[in-house]
């Protein structure tokens, strides 16, 4: 089944200058092997396209359910430079939540928020 | 030794909330309050007030609500206070408190003030490169402010040691405030790179504040956290070998479970094995992380890598001016008129000759948040601000945008409601850069002060 990241994971987003991190970590260890497969950094840049202009690099923390995802060139120029209103990217986070992911249905009852 | 160290947060950020601050003093049990204060631009922001305000002090604006909410709980048990508070002028804030501790009839507690981290007139000799765009340091001669560099535990152990009951830093790394008292009480070695990686990888968990206990952190229906008004801010109770517990003062709202502090170990890291400090290299990898008890959070072994031979250096240019300003359309069509005052605007920018480097007209409700990642295909909003913001080199330019916002009250579109201008919409710009200097060349100093 089709479901949103919203109901997989939760994120949360940091700033440093113009780079942006933004981790995404599992509700529950059943549901990260698939997160980790199918989240991967081409899929999290092209979900960032217009906003994210430079690389974007993925460190798995398989110990921890989680992927941290540092978005470069994410922050319109670096936080005092930028002319969007949330400057730090504070809400950037909350974009990686309406990602598209395919759900094997055993997982189901993992799943948050349903 | 101590079996258990107690360390609080008293502060994540200068604008941070007191309250939660004195609760951790008043709760009476913590060895350590550590306040942490200096963001990215803070310290330029404070040398350019300075420069325009010889009266400013240059250390933190609220140190008073600060201290006088803390200082006589910390006093009746013997909590020491670790504080970066001091910003450009660690000395005179040092001085301030002793000020207040006299005030309330502490005599004798020596307070350190730790210096040595601005380096604004050495900075071209000591540094090369800009990191973020390779370019060399000197480029920065014209417009720099300020330079600082991010000092490690070092410095506040020695103040320790000397006997400081307080210590009041200028730029110190975050992480490091929190584990100073660890270096101190636990005997570790400088060099000792287990330790401190463990140390400072706490240090990290508790240098955002209620980050960690609830703050930043909800999301009805996915993420529900009781009495979100009443958050408390975090308290370690850390073992000799490095590992804590994380928890908060009982009664107040949030929460501290696996995933605040998840979300809080990997706020601001980039490769999560190698988080670089002053002190040491953590590497959050190895954690282990255990819910033992409501509002508990075990933390255990996170690692540490040898520190590298270079402190970063943060230096602050002044960059030009921001020109802000919003209005707004409500009701049937209110896209449809604001995206008819865009275009107005852009004419009008053309018009009056606007020299920017950026202008960016949003729609408040639309896409000024995600910009062009917002879907084009969302239902009408029923209300809509029209926020426009340019970037340019001068103040005289960047004023501009406000004074056309202004022509939008009788010569723009129908039904624009809109604010008499009663505050600047101009801002400057600092620019922050990065680089790095060789540890050695660097020489924190520690001066005391008695009450």
């Amino acid at each position: 089944m089709k479901t949103l990241l919203q109901h997989v994971a939760h994120a949360r987003s940091g700033d440093k200058g113009n780079t942006s991190n933004i981790c995404v970590m599992a509700y529950a260890p059943e549901l990260y092997p698939m997160l980790k497969e199918q989240l991967t950094a081409e899929r999290f840049k092209a979900h960032y396209a217009g906003v994210v202009k430079g690389k974007v690099d993925r460190y798995p923390v398989d110990g921890l359910h989680a992927l941290n995802f540092v978005a470069h060139e994410a922050l319109g120029g670096g936080v005092s430079r930028s002319l969007c209103l949330d400057y730090y990217g504070k809400a950037l986070a909350a974009r990686i939540l309406s990602f598209e992911l395919e759900v094997p249905e055993a997982l189901k009852p993992h799943l948050r928020g349903l | 030794m101590k079996n258990t160290l107690r360390i609080g947060a008293g502060s994540a950020w200068w604008g941070d909330r007191v309250e939660p601050a004195a609760l951790n003093a008043a709760r009476n049990d913590l060895d350590y309050l550590s306040f942490e204060t200096i963001a990215e631009a803070t310290v330029s922001a404070a040398q350019v007030r300075k420069r325009r305000d010889p009266a400013f002090p240059g250390y933190d604006t609220y140190l008073d609500d600060r201290m006088q909410a803390v200082l006589p709980a910390c006093l009746e048990r013997g909590t020491k206070i670790i504080t970066n508070q001091g910003w450009i002028n660690p000395e005179g804030a040092a001085q301030r408190i002793v000020h207040w501790l006299r005030q309330l009839g502490a005599r004798g507690v020596k307070v350190a003030a730790v210096s040595g981290s601005l380096i604004t007139e050495r900075v071209l000799e000591l540094t090369d490169t800009i990191l973020e765009n390779g370019k060399p340091t000197s480029t920065l001669t014209e417009n720099l402010v300020s330079a600082e560099v991010y000092l490690g535990a070092e410095p506040i152990v020695d103040a320790l040691k000397q006997g400081a009951s307080i210590v009041i830093s200028g730029r110190v790394a975050d992480p490091s405030i929190f584990m100073a008292p660890m270096m101190y009480e636990f005997g570790w070695d400088a060099l000792d790179h287990q330790h401190l990686g463990r140390g400072n990888g706490i240090g990290h968990l508790l240098e955002c504040g209620a980050q960690v206990t609830g703050g930043y952190f909800a999301d009805p229906g996915f993420k529900d956290v009781p009495e979100p008004w009443n958050l408390a801010f975090p308290i370690a109770e850390v073992d000799p070998d490095g590992n804590a517990v994380i928890t908060k003062v009982a009664g107040t709202g949030g929460a501290v479970n696996l995933q605040t502090v998840k979300e809080q170990m990997f706020y601001e890291v980039h490769d999560p094995a190698s988080y670089i400090t002053p002190d040491v290299v953590v590497d959050f990898t190895t954690a282990k992380l255990e819910q033992v008890g409501a509002n508990r959070v075990q933390v255990s072994g996170i690692s540490g890598k040898p520190r590298t031979p270079t402190l970063k250096v943060s230096i602050g240019c002044m960059e030009g001016f921001i020109g802000e300003d919003m209005f707004f359309y409500a009701g049937a069509g209110a896209l449809r008129r604001a995206q008819l005052a865009k275009r107005i605007l852009e004419e009008r920018f053309k018009i009056v000759k606007l020299q920017a480097e950026e202008v960016r007209i949003d729609f408040l409700g639309v896409n000024a948040i995600h910009g062009a990642m917002s879907p084009a295909d969302q239902a009408e909003p029923y209300e809509v601000a029209v926020r426009v913001a340019a970037r340019c080199r001068t103040r005289e330019e960047a004023i501009k945008v406000g004074r056309e916002v202004d022509g939008m009250a009788v010569s723009g579109v129908a039904m624009t409601g809109k604010r008499v201008p009663h505050q600047d919409r101009t801002r400057e710009i600092i620019g922050v850069w990065s680089s790095l200097v060789a540890r050695e060349k660097i020489e924190p100093k520690v001066s005391f002060y008695e009450s």
